[in-house]
């Protein structure tokens, strides 16, 4: 584990971290950057077919996701969660043989498209492609938690554009209701695909939507990993201690088009695009460290060293996996007698 | 061995099995104080609770969404949608999520959850009260679909479906809930699901239905039987996983298939039945396999003259097997 010498530990103690927590939360927000930087490269060498991505998201998924108990909360992600995945155990192996659609892919053994994650190892639910449908999952698993009286907290996660859908209404209003344990996060990148924000919602944030459910909604810049952090951390407690819910809305920027079908400047202009870059948390995230001394120049090459190394060995790994045998395609619509 | 109801049949199966599985949980609209519309869950709340008999707001997609997220999360839950016909807002959660989930995990995540619903006609219920929905489910690789006609089947099926370990919708007739009775053994019995039952063994043509079909499938059997016409009724129970062989053994015996269902005829799940008959048993036909369903309108009308009109009924059976017999 990374000491750092030069900090006096402030920045760390002002959100009840550690350094070492610090440096390992821009680890795995780097670490996201780097695995989605090589999918769209394998992408465009005609490796792999499709990749639709997480940069932007980055710095307020592993900032949100921090707070949660790995193997017993639990997260139903979408497909821009990669660095939320990460955070709560899935490995970069993990993440490109999803992209490959091997045999071997955790998530689906390649029978889903890639960013459909999931695992039930790390208590990650599957995700679909309909969009919102998720957070129904989460609240039935923190219904269940409640009820079995596990402790547990369910997060869920969708961009502004999905949280139009019906479902969430029905599932927010429940939740509040019951009190449930559960956190709804809307990662909110300003655009649905093509359309912007302002054709999606009619107040100026998701979040404004909250009270209409009795529950508290929070706006969070998502440029900023320690306030992503506070701001779960807080959602987390109170849906720990009973309280209900949470709407958490983290203020993102989609850094790359919808996915790798998509051609973003159809519909964005060259000078937002420039000016967008500014709200990528990674940069910003990496200067704060640096300037307050945990990240060094000797821990940064470290970790950048440690994550090349890891999304090359994923890369080697997820190439050289099986494809899955047709033979195997019949199995698993319904279960299997395991006498 | 007491006879009882249809519906209290599931009342009874339903409070058994909350008391053996304390992970059964049941919720849906007004099954808490009220007991159900139709009073299915009438007594659960009392005996078993807030945490276990919950009434949820007007939120059918809700109601299938949360139960397979709390079935991940360790429950089994029984949701009752109010009326089948309203459960198209779920249409998505149960095709999309519940049927898929264990197929796109790869094994890693099964929904263990049953939706029940009264479904279909003949009891005033108009477009909106009556539908026959099980075709838009049976459709679907990774659902079970089951439709008991009796109480003993009822209570052992339900047992099944709630011990199964994948989303089982389970439909019942309410026209049967307070109009048939049986004989339900207060022994822990299952009926496995994927199996027909053959209720009136015959030899000269084989008549398959479910439902209330099953029953008016009966009293059409007795009817001909006056005209020398001997038929076997094959109450299929559960709709997928079919039980192919008992309906092709029946159909080799007797060499003629009349398939009863109360859907509308076109695409209905009548239609997958004549062709599996069609394809699997030809060489063993005598003459066309023949279907009577519901008329092609888009559902129930309302005026008793109208609804009359829409519904298959033992003479229109009757009509159907006499003339296939003629052939």
């Amino acid at each position: 584990m990374t000491e750092t010498r030069s900090s006096d530990g402030t920045l760390a103690a002002s959100v009840g971290l550690s350094d070492a927590d610090l440096v390992e939360m821009y680890r795995y927000v780097a670490l996201a950057r780097a695995l989605d930087e090589r999918m769209w490269i394998l992408n465009r060498a005609g490796r792999i077919p499709f990749v639709i991505s997480g940069q932007g998201h980055e710095g307020a998924q592993v900032a949100i996701a921090w707070p949660l108990q790995r193997h017993h909360d639990w997260i139903a992600p979408f497909y821009r969660s990669i660095a939320t995945c990460l955070t709560f155990g899935m490995s970069p192996r993990d993440i490109l043989t999803a992209q490959y659609a091997t045999a071997s892919d955790p998530s689906s053994g390649g029978r889903q498209m890639p960013g459909h994650y999931g695992s039930h190892e790390h208590n990650l639910v599957s995700v679909s492609s309909p969009v919102g449908t998720q957070l129904l999952h989460a609240v039935g698993i923190a219904l269940a938690a409640k009820i079995r009286k596990t402790g547990q907290v369910a997060m869920t996660s969708m961009g502004e554009g999905s949280s139009n859908q019906g479902d969430v209404h029905e599932g927010l209003n429940f939740a509040a209701i019951h009190k449930l344990p559960f956190v709804f996060v809307v990662e909110n990148n300003g655009y649905a695909i093509s359309v912007p924000a302002a054709k999606q919602v009619a107040t100026p944030n998701v979040a404004d939507r909250a009270s209409g459910y009795g529950i508290p909604g929070v706006v969070v810049d998502g440029t900023d990993v320690l306030a992503c952090y506070a701001v779960a951390k807080a959602a987390v407690e109170r849906a720990r201690a009973g309280d209900g819910p949470t709407l958490i809305e983290a203020k993102v920027t989609r850094l790359t088009a919808h996915s790798s079908d998509d051609q973003q400047t159809k519909y964005r202009s060259e000078e937002e695009l420039a000016a967008e870059k500014a709200r990528d948390a990674l940069p910003v995230f990496r200067r704060q460290l640096q300037d307050a001394g945990v990240l060094t120049d000797e821990v940064e090459a470290q970790v950048a060293a440690d994550i090349t190394a890891a999304v090359d060995d994923a890369t080697d790994y997820a190439e050289t996996q099986p494809d899955p045998d047709p033979a195997t395609a019949m199995r698993y619509v319904y279960a299997e007698d395991v006498d | 061995m007491p006879a009882r109801t249809f519906i209290d049949a599931i009342r009874d199966t339903l409070v058994l099995e909350m008391r053996r599985d304390e992970t059964i949980i049941v919720l849906g609209e007004d099954v808490g104080k009220k007991g159900g519309v139709f009073l299915a869950t009438d007594g659960l709340w009392a005996e078993f609770g807030d945490d276990r008999v919950i009434d949820t707001p007007l939120t059918e997609s809700m109601i299938i969404g949360a139960s397979i997220g709390a079935a991940v999360n360790g429950l089994r839950p029984v949701c009752e949608i109010q009326f089948a016909d309203f459960i198209f807002p779920a249409f998505n959660q149960l095709v999309s999520e519940a049927a898929r989930m264990r197929y796109r995990s790869n094994n890693g995540y099964g929904v263990p959850m049953v939706v029940r619903a009264p479904y279909g006609g003949g009891v005033h219920g108009a477009l909106y009260h009556s539908q026959s929905v099980e075709a838009f489910f049976t459709h679907v690789p990774g659902l079970k679909v089951v439709i008991p006609s009796t109480p003993y089947d009822a209570r052992g099926l339900l047992r099944a479906s709630i011990r199964d370990e994948d989303p089982v919708l389970f439909f019942e007739h309410k026209k049967m809930y307070r109009s048939v009775r049986g004989e339900v053994p207060d022994t822990d019995y299952v009926v496995p699901l994927g199996k027909a039952a053959v209720t009136h063994p015959g030899s000269q043509i084989t008549v398959v239905a479910y439902g209330l079909m099953a029953h008016y499938a009966l009293e059409a059997a007795d009817r001909v039987a006056d005209d020398g016409i001997s038929v076997e009724v094959v109450d299929v129970r559960t709709l997928r996983p079919l039980d192919r062989e008992t309906v092709l053994d029946s159909v080799r015996k007797t060499g003629k298939c009349l398939v009863v269902y109360e859907d509308n005829k076109f695409g209905g799940y009548g239609a997958e039945i004549a062709a599996i008959v069609a394809e699997e048993a030809f060489d063993y036909l005598d003459g066309p396999v023949t279907r009577v369903a519901g008329p092609d309108v888009p559902a129930v009308p309302y005026n008793h003259v109208l609804e009359d009109w829409f519904m298959v009924s033992p003479e229109k059976i009757a009509d159907a097997i006499r003339k296939l017999a003629a052939y």
